[in-house]
Formats: C-alpha cells, sequence, structure tokens
C-alpha cells in the first residue's frame, strides 16, 4: 500500500513527444484507472514507473522513496522498485507452471522453500487457479492465463500493482467476470492499483477514481466515475465516455436555432449559459437517453430504426437529414408507448452540453 | 542516506550488463572476422609498410588468373541457372503435387546436402575420369570406343557434380516456404476463376519468389567460394577456379611469405567477383518479400498429376540414383577394391583398405581432430552467435548494423579468403602470436566461418521472444543478468542447440579452410581424405570417405532425434 505521485513526467521517443509535463497522484488503496484512446502514451506512463522507460524531466514517488528524479540523476533499477504488473499480453513465462510462475518473485526475494509453497498455494486460491498449479501456460486458457499474471504481481505483496489493458483479450462475459474479480482481490488485499485502459465501460466497473488522458498525452480530468459521467470537463471527456450526438447550434440574441445537415429548427427550450464561448462557433451535445420524445415538442423528427436491446430500445432518428441515436428505458416505451420505425414525433433535449465544433483535422 | 547513495550508485553505474554484452560481442568479432579481413588487404598493397600496388596488379592481369576467374564465373552461373531450376521444379513436385512417396523422396533429397561434395566429385572422377573411369572404361570395351565417351574432368564435369550438391539449397526453401503458404490463396484465384497453370505462374511462383532467390543466392556464393568439386576434377586438367588457383599458389610456395602475398591478392580478386555477383543478384531479384507465407503449417492443396504421375515419379527416383545413390555405391565399392583399377567384382574385395586406414597415424589423429574442433566450434559459435544476437535484437546499441554486417560478413566470405586472412593475422604479426599449424588456427577460421548460422538460429528464436517476457521477470525482483539465465536462455535454448549442430555437420566434413590451414598434426578428416587420393592411395581414401559419411549419417541420426525430443518446449 502506498501512494504513487507523478511529477511533471516528460518523454519521447525520438522527436516524438509523448508525455509532457505529466503529473498524477494515486491515493494509498484505491483503485485509479487510467482511460485514454490507443496511443496517448498511458502505456509509457507506466513503463516509467517501473523503470523501463527513462524520463525526460520530472520525479515519481512511490510513498516517500524517490524512484525516479530527472534532477537528482535517480534511477532505482527496475528489480528493486517493488511493483507488481499485469502486461497486456500477460507475459506468462511458457517455459515455467503457474506455481513456478507465480513463485518467481518470491525466489528473487530469498523467501524460503516452505513459505514459498505457501504463499503460492494462498495467491493461487485467491485467484480460483489452485486446481493448475502444476499446468505450463500453453495449456491454459487467455483468461486463466491472465489470472496467473495477476496472481504473480499480487504474490509479493507489492506497493503497488499496475495493470495495463489486461482484460482486453478476453470475451465479453469473461471480461466482467475478471473486473469482479480484480475488484474483489483488491480489496482483501488493500493494494493500491493503477488500470489502464481505453475501455471506458471496464474502468467506470472498476474504478474508485478515473483519469482521462487526451490523445496528446495530457491529462483532461481527474475525479471520480459521476464526476466524469455527470460534468465532463470538455467535448474530448464528453465524447470518450459514452455515445454522443452532436448538433450544429446558432445562437442570435437569446434565441438558439438547432442547425443539423439540412435543416433549421427553432430551439426555444434551449438555455445558453451565461459566459459561453462562441467565438469559435458552437455545437450541443447531448447523450442517447437524454434525447426524449414528446409528441407536444416543436422539434419534429422522423424515427428510421428502432432496435430493441432487452433493457432498452435504441433508435435512429432523423433531425432534418442528421441522424441522431436516441435510447429509450424499456419501462419508460412501455408507459409512454414505443415509436414506430417511419412515425414523425416531437423531441427533446435534457442534460445538454455546449461545446466548440470539432477541429477539421487539416491534412 | 545510505539509501540514497544507493540509488545514485545505480544510476551511476557505467559499465552495466548491456555494455559489458556489447563489449564483449565487439572485441570478439574483432579478433575473429575484422583483423582477418584487414590483413588481407593490408598484405596485398602495403609490402613491409609501404604502399605497393604492383604484386595486386601483376596478379590481375595474369592470364592463368584471370582465365581462373572466368572459370569460377561460368561454373557459378550455370551451377546457379540449373540448380535453381532443379531445386524449384522438384520442391514444387515434392510440395504441392500428388507424387507418391513424399517423406520418403524429401529424406533423399536432402542427402545431397550432407554428403560432402568432395566425395562426390571423387566417386564422378572414378567413374567417369577421362582416362581411367570404370564406366568410361566399361562403355570403350563394350561399343570399342578409341576413346573415353564422357570426360567429366571438364567444366560441364564440375558444373554437373556441383548442381547435384548445391540444389539442395533451393529446394530446401522453396518446400518450407509453400508449405507455410497460406493455401486459401490459391484457392481464392481458382474461385475467382483461374486456371491451375494461372494460378502455379501468377500466384504460387510470385509468392515463393523470396525463397528461390535466397537459396539460388546461396548456391551462388557457396559456387563461386567452392574448392572441393574443382580441385578434385580440374587439377589433372590443368582447369582452374579461384580457389583452386589460391590453393595451388600457397602450396607450390611451401609457406613462403611471398605465395601468401600472391594468395592474398587473388583473394581479394575472389571477393571483388563475389560482391559483384551479390550485386547483380540484387538487381536482377530484387523482388519484395511477401508476409503472406505464415509461421504455422497448413495443409496445402495437391495438384493431381493424373497421366503425368508415373513419368515424374520415374524422373524423381532416376535423379535420386544419379545424385544419391551412383557416388555412394561407387565410394564403397571403391574402398573394398584390393587395388584401384582393378575390375570391381566381388573377386577383388578385400577389407583391408580399411585396416590400412586405421593403422595410419594421421587417420585416427585427423578424426579426433575434426570432431575436437566441430565440436569447439560449434559449442563457441553457439554461445557467441547467440549473444552477438542478443546484442543485436535486444540491447540495440549503436551501430548494431555494423555488429550484424560483421558477423555475417564471413559468411559470404569464401572459405579460402578466410584462411588466408587467419594465416597472414596469427603468423605472428600481431603481438607476436603464432598459431599456424596448431588447431588453434582452424579453429578461429571454423568459429568466423559458423558464426552467422548460430546468430541467425539464436536471432530467429530471440525474435519469437517477447521483451514483456524479460521485463516480468526484471519487475519480480530479477536483476538484468537473473533475467536472462531465467528467462531468455531457457526460452531459446532449443534454437541454441539446432544452431550448434547446423555448425557441427558442416565442420565435420570440412576441406577448404583447412586445406590450408593444416600443419603436420592438424589434418582434418576431410584433409586426411584429400591428401590420401592426393597421394595416389584411391581406395584408402575412398575407405575413409565412407567411413566420414558413417559418421556423418550417425551424427544427423542424433541430431534428428535430439531436436525432436525439444520440441515439446
Amino acid at each position: 500500500m502506498a501512494k504513487v505521485s507523478f511529477k511533471n513526467i516528460s518523454f519521447k521517443y525520438g522527436d516524438h513527444q509523448i508525455l509532457k509535463d505529466f503529473s498524477l497522484d494515486i491515493e494509498s488503496g484505491e483503485i485509479m484507472c487510467l482511460v485514454g484512446p490507443s496511443g496517448c502514451g498511458k502505456t509509457t506512463l507506466v513503463r516509467c514507473l517501473l523503470g523501463l522507460n527513462k524520463p525526460e524531466t520530472g520525479e515519481i514517488y512511490v510513498g516517500d522513496t524517490c524512484i525516479f528524479s530527472a534532477k537528482s540523476r535517480t534511477n532505482m533499477a527496475v528489480e528493486r522498485r517493488n511493483i507488481g504488473i499485469v502486461f497486456q499480453d500477460y507475459a506468462v513465462w511458457p517455459h515455467l507452471t503457474v506455481s513456478e510462475n507465480v513463485g518467481y518473485p518470491l525466489k528473487k526475494k530469498r523467501v524460503s522453500k516452505a513459505e514459498i509453497a505457501q504463499r503460492v498455494a494462498d495467491t493461487l486460491a485467491l485467484v480460483n487457479m489452485t486446481e493448475y498449479a502444476n499446468h505450463l501456460p500453453s495449456q491454459l486458457s487467455g483468461g486463466q492465463q491472465q489470472r496467473v499474471a495477476i496472481a504473480r504481481a499480487l504474490v509479493s505483496n507489492s506497493d503497488i500493482i499496475v495493470m495495463d489493458e489486461p482484460i482486453t483479450n478476453l470475451d465479453a462475459k469473461l471480461r466482467e467476470q475478471m473486473l469482479e474479480e480484480i475488484r474483489e482481490i483488491q480489496r482483501k488485499s488493500g493494494t493500491t492499483v493503477l488500470y489502464i485502459t481505453h475501455d471506458q465501460q471496464s474502468a467506470l466497473q472498476l474504478c474508485d477514481r478515473m483519469a482521462i488522458m487526451e490523445p496528446d498525452g495530457t491529462l483532461c480530468q481527474l475525479g471520480t466515475d459521476e464526476d466524469i459521467i455527470l460534468r465532463p470537463a470538455n467535448r474530448f471527456t464528453f465524447e470518450f465516455i459514452g455515445v454522443s450526438n452532436f448538433i450544429p447550434v446558432e445562437a442570435n440574441g437569446g434565441k438558439l436555432t438547432l442547425k443539423p445537415e439540412g435543416g433549421s429548427f427553432p430551439w426555444a427550450d434551449g438555455v445558453l449559459p451565461e459566459g459561453t464561448d462562441l467565438s469559435q462557433g458552437l455545437e450541443v451535445g447531448v447523450r442517447p437517453n437524454d434525447i426524449v420524445f414528446d409528441p407536444q415538442s416543436p422539434l419534429r423528427a422522423v424515427v428510421t430504426r428502432s432496435v430493441f436491446l432487452g433493457s432498452e430500445y435504441d433508435y435512429f432518428i432523423q433531425l432534418g437529414s442528421q441522424e441522431l441515436r436516441v435510447q429509450q428505458n424499456t419501462l419508460d416505451a412501455a408507459r409512454y408507448g414505443i415509436v414506430k420505425e417511419g412515425a414523425e414525433t416531437g423531441i427533446r433535449l435534457l442534460n445538454y452540453r455546449f461545446y466548440p465544433p470539432k477541429k477539421e483535422v487539416s491534412a | 542516506m545510505s539509501h540514497k547513495k544507493d540509488l545514485a550508485a545505480v544510476d551511476g553505474r557505467r559499465f552495466n550488463v548491456d555494455g559489458i554484452l556489447t563489449a564483449v560481442s565487439v572485441v570478439l568479432l574483432l579478433i575473429v572476422v575484422v583483423i582477418p579481413v584487414f590483413s588481407i588487404i593490408y598484405n596485398s598493397f602495403f609490402y613491409k609498410g609501404q604502399f605497393d600496388p604492383q604484386l595486386f596488379i601483376g596478379q590481375l592481369t595474369d592470364a592463368n588468373n584471370l582465365a581462373a576467374m572466368w572459370n569460377t564465373i561460368k561454373i557459378a552461373f550455370w551451377v546457379t541457372l540449373l540448380g535453381t531450376i532443379l531445386g524449384t521444379f522438384y520442391a514444387w513436385l515434392l510440395g504441392r503435387s500428388d507424387i507418391p512417396a513424399k517423406g520418403l523422396m524429401r529424406a533423399l533429397f536432402n542427402i545431397p546436402y550432407m554428403f560432402p561434395p568432395f566425395l562426390g566429385a571423387m566417386a564422378w572422377d572414378l567413374l567417369l575420369n577421362g582416362r581411367s573411369g570404370y564406366l568410361n572404361k566399361a562403355l570403350m570395351e563394350i561399343f570399342h570406343l578409341s576413346k573415353a565417351p564422357v570426360n567429366i574432368n571438364t567444366l560441364a564435369g564440375i558444373i554437373f557434380v556441383e548442381i547435384s550438391y548445391y540444389f539442395p539449397f533451393v529446394f530446401m526453401q522453396v518446400v518450407s516456404a509453400l508449405e507455410r503458404m497460406d493455401p486459401t490463396l490459391e484457392e481464392c484465384a481458382r474461385i475467382a476463376g483461374a486456371k491451375q497453370m494461372t494460378v502455379i505462374r501468377k500466384i504460387t511462383l510470385p509468392l515463393v519468389v523470396p525463397a528461390i532467390s535466397a537459396g539460388a543466392l546461396l548456391i551462388m556464393t557457396t559456387s563461386l567460394a567452392h574448392f572441393g568439386v574443382p580441385s578434385i576434377l580440374g587439377f589433372s586438367q590443368g582447369i582452374f577456379t579461384l580457389p583452386t588457383k589460391i590453393y595451388a599458389v600457397i602450396s607450390r610456395s611451401e609457406g613462403s611469405f611471398e605465395g601468401i602475398r600472391q594468395g592474398a591478392a587473388l583473394s581479394i580478386m575472389l571477393v571483388i567477383v563475389v560482391s559483384i555477383a551479390l550485386i547483380i543478384q540484387k538487381k536482377v531479384l530484387s523482388s519484395g518479400s511477401y508476409d503472406i507465407i505464415k509461421g504455422k503449417s497448413m495443409r496445402p492443396t495437391l495438384i493431381k498429376l493424373r497421366g503425368a504421375k508415373i513419368p515424374l515419379l520415374v524422373l524423381c527416383i532416376a535423379t535420386l540414383i544419379l545424385i544419391v545413390v551412383v557416388p555412394l555405391v561407387m565410394i564403397f565399392l571403391v574402398s573394398l577394391v584390393k587395388a584401384y583399377g582393378l575390375p570391381l567384382v566381388p573377386e577383388n574385395f578385400t577389407f583391408n583398405n580399411y585396416m590400412k586406414v586405421f593403422r595410419m597415424d594421421g587417420t585416427m589423429n585427423s578424426i579426433f581432430n575434426s570432431l575436437k574442433l566441430s565440436i569447439g566450434a560449434g559449442i563457441i559459435c553457439m554461445f557467441l552467435g547467440t549473444l552477438i544476437a542478443y546484442v543485436v535484437q535486444k540491447i540495440k546499441p549503436k551501430g548494431k548494423e555494423a555488429l550484424e554486417i560483421l558477423s555475417v560478413l564471413p559468411y559470404s566470405l569464401p572459405g579460402t579468403v578466410l584462411a588466408i586472412g587467419v594465416i597472414l593475422a596469427w603468423s605472428g604479426a600481431i603481438f607476436g602470436i603464432k598459431l599456424s599449424n596448431t588447431l588453434w588456427i582452424i579453429l578461429i577460421a571454423y568459429i568466423a566461418r559458423y558464426l552467422s548460422f548460430s546468430m541467425k538460429s539464436s536471432s530467429a528464436a530471440l525474435l519469437q521472444v517477447h521483451p514483456s517476457l524479460e521485463e516480468a521477470a526484471r519487475t519480480c525482483g530479477a536483476s538484468h543478468m537473473e533475467s536472462l539465465k531465467d528467462v531468455t536462455l531457457p526460452l531459446i535454448r532449443p534454437a541454441m542447440v539446432s544452431g550448434f549442430f547446423l555448425i557441427f555437420l558442416p565442420a565435420m566434413r570440412e576441406v577448404t579452410t583447412s586445406v590450408l590451414l593444416y600443419g603436420p598434426y592438424t589434418r582434418t578428416l576431410g584433409v586426411q581424405i584429400y591428401s590420401l587420393r592426393d597421394a595416389g592411395m584411391i581406395p584408402q581414401a575412398a575407405a575413409l570417405g565412407s567411413i566420414a559419411i558413417v559418421l556423418i549419417i550417425i551424427c544427423n541420426t542424433i541430431v534428428t532425434e535430439v531436436t525432436k525430443d525439444r520440441k515439446g518446449v
């Protein structure tokens, strides 16, 4: 159990700047999810923490120990950092059995044989792998190999465990189950966990706190999952954290007009928060489940497709000629009636947020 | 406070494991490769510290040398062309058609690869020598000819014998490429409406072109540098190639420095020819490599030969008899004959030759020398090659390309050239170290010559070891050295073992290099056979040749058994 602090970390691959002055604190005993799109520098950050990459600037602390500092030229050797890691590809050693894999960190710490056997058995029990103790990794499924990797990270009671996208290779059901187990294991052991993923869904399921990284490697929001969902800091977080619809808006005096492709709709309900910056133009972002059907509403849209997903209905509707995604709780659908494909209906937007339009990516 | 000091020490430590490994491989490559190569260049152009191009120009304009150069080029051209065609054809036949008895035939087609070519040349010389070949004599008797109908002691003869031993290079490459090729690529073309021949021409052939050109390159460089066949078939007729000319110059000079310098100048000529050939080859076959060939083995669709099946089978068997059975039988029969020239009938047979060979001092000595050298070179190369492969693949220091080139360079250097470099370097020129006439000098030459084999084998295995495996060990508390010992080495051990045998087998039958380096007590098996024949003791040479073949077959069987066991890892 230990607090981890990154302070002003910068890292370059050749000329490619991956991280710039990156700072992040992870509290002792929490599960912190670092979420960001592929290639944003999550893995690079982890490698800096492990000592596999050497940052150009900054400091890294684990508890009170400085494990890296560019200024004082401190760079603790990888093997002395005492950080457990579950690699993206598990990195389970194919020539060792499950118990040899799990026992390896203890062997390197010169723990007695009897104690190694005991602790390996305990840890394997924790990850439900006892019966596979003498198997070789080639005889295990992906999920089982991953549990071996987790056990190996847990066994030596490291201060921190880092998991780098450990479940991306599993199918949906197993993924869910593994997340539950990781949560459970962490509760039992109380270790600090840094969990890296590009999948916001598993992050929401697992974490105490979340850190969202932008594609350019900057930290854009840090908070609990509620914070992030209810109060996204910027358009990137809003878009990244779930499905979203964006409709261009024109503000004229106090009046707002929705300007989807091929149409122009006065938007009487719309309220623009004071002090909104209009200089770059304006779009309104709204989640599919925040678009509700209201036959009385003057905003008229046509339902092009409806899909029943069990707990909810998924609709594609057209406002002007722009397609929007709408989700309706099955309960609500039962109460207010299901909207038929091809029907015209009124809609209202709730919990909307205004953002500047995305900049055109210059070629 | 002590803690802090510790950390600083960790960071400030300059001689880390990576640095040491890199330094060691640089030094070893310097000793084994750079110094000999430099010695050749220096001695051809400098004399007693003065720049003196006279010797080189003299050698370059000598008519005999030019003739030897042309012979070398002519032989290499035809051997490469015909060998490649033959190898590709049989590879396709055995890899992709429904010809029967494939497994057996494939094993037989690989035999010429392990069989020393100079023994084959000896066998064909015994059969078709212009004056005294057994077959020639028989044919002359039967048809009352006054002249031998076929003379193997010609350029064409040399080309024929070399082809029969070198086409397996292409054959093996192409067979494995064909087997690893995704069959759906061909099936797609068939489904899209292409005819069988169109598929072969437009899909199959282009996909195996990289394999073909790799094999052809191997044939060409080997043939350009080859010593055994042209020396056995060509010497008596005054047909020289550059490698045999170098040998002749050096053995005529009886170790005088002038002779070695001439040899060095000729070596440079040979290296130039090889380099030009490599460049031309690269231009001609500058085809991209395709990643469509997959690592895992798949079941390719077989093409039905229908009516052509029997004639093609007969052709295969005839080829095998011609290149495998006939030379083997010939060597064995001659080893039994009481005196060379007697008809090969049971009345003339005796085991005395074997007795005689074994009673000679040199024989057992040469077998042991070869064993020592092959095992020694095999083990040293296994570790050194793995070390260099590790440095190049994993540590990636600045200038790793140079390291890689240095370790592969001796492979494209002809063995003869390498031998001369080693002689020049280790006859007292450096620190007064004099290794001539010892096994050490041969060992150094072998290491230089075979290093790339083990390096390639370990390199391929290291590429399979994902970096995270070693990193995981580091994070588990293993030092860099421990992570190498606990994770990387066990994982590449099978490749290291096969690297050892890749060196052990060719080193056992080596002649080209050792024939220039041997001293009175350091004959190798190949040299001993060669000198027995040179001394006219042909049945005894054949006897020792048969023993060598048996030894090689035994070793090869052990190899296959050993590598089979390792597959489970």
